[in-house]
């Protein structure tokens, strides 16, 4: 049988790579919004898991919230993406430094 | 091995690499698709700690809409792709530490140490019978039917947010007032004139 840690360490690896995907691919605004959303799954794994062990319903009711949150989020970083392209015509963030003092 | 742990590894694996492939692939499309994988993967693992609803609507909700969104978006796009991988290889060091020394730290915080199957015992296997749905749905209709509510109202800002600024008008487009449409009256319109006959 699978104990709690082994959930708990595949959460803890899989938000390790995607904090290093917001590292290597800093330049690529699409790829940094799928690692936010990899990260934001490595924690609804570790909100499943306690659920699971604790035999406790409300770990589920959170990550259905915090499915909820980032269907919008990523909705609307979407849109505000789309709307920097059409102005800019690029989403490279080397190129984004119209607020630099 | 139990066919429980076969399955967990199994999917295990193939969750770490598609998430390594969505971070390493060369081509935004072919990470998007890894994405999809790695959200296919995870639901699986979620149907393991009997959370069969929360699974489903991992594949319905994610899969079926938000990285349709996202693929959506990368086609609409003409991205130089070239450009922006860029740098890739001069981060890949620092990359490649931070995964190695987060997840030490993290693992040895959540190792079996602490969290092992003395201190969280495996629970038993609900019966057959047993709907995760309904008592899902009983606990978020009574206790957190605030919340819910508010989830429904982030949605919906949403929705608004993502209309009001995608949405624009070209100056020269032709379009229909349906106000002056109504307010026409026939004099406006309509001239008699009176001739003789002839």
């Amino acid at each position: 049988m699978i104990p709690l840690s082994s959930y708990l360490t595949l959460a803890a690896i899989l938000f390790a790579i995607s904090l290093a995907g917001i590292f290597l691919n800093r330049k690529n605004i699409i790829v940094i919004l799928m690692c936010v959303e990899l990260m934001l799954l490595a924690v609804n794994i570790n909100f499943i898991a306690f659920s699971h062990f604790l035999g406790d319903l409300s770990g589920q009711v959170f990550v259905f919230f915090i499915l909820t949150v980032a269907a919008a989020e990523a909705a609307i970083g979407l849109a505000i993406l789309v709307v920097l392209f059409r102005t800019r015509s690029t989403i490279n963030v080397n190129d984004l430094d119209n607020l630099k003092g | 091995m139990s066919f429980q742990e076969v399955v967990f590894y199994l999917f295990s694996l193939t969750l770490l690499l598609s998430a390594g492939a969505v971070v390493l692939a060369r081509n935004t499309v072919h990470s998007a698709l890894f994405l999809v994988l790695t959200f296919f993967t995870t639901s699986a693992i979620w149907l393991l700690l009997e959370a069969e609803f929360l699974a489903i609507t991992l594949i319905l909700v994610y899969v079926g809409a938000v990285m349709v969104l996202f693929l959506f978006v990368i086609m609409m796009l003409d991205v130089d792709l070239a450009k922006l991988k860029e740098g890739f290889i001069q981060y890949l060091p620092i990359g490649v530490l931070v995964v190695l020394v987060m997840s030490a730290e993290m693992i040895m915080v959540v190792g079996s140490s602490k969290f092992g199957t003395d201190a969280y015992p495996i629970p038993v296997p609900k019966a057959a019978d047993y709907s995760n749905t309904k008592d899902l749905g009983s606990v978020l209709y009574t206790e957190y039917v605030l919340q819910f509510e508010l989830a429904a109202v982030i949605l919906l800002v949403a929705i608004i947010a993502a209309i009001a600024l995608t949405m624009r008008r070209r100056p020269n487009t032709k379009y229909q007032s349906p106000a002056k449409q109504v307010m026409v009256k026939k004099a406006d319109r309509l001239r008699i004139v009176k001739m003789d006959s002839e």
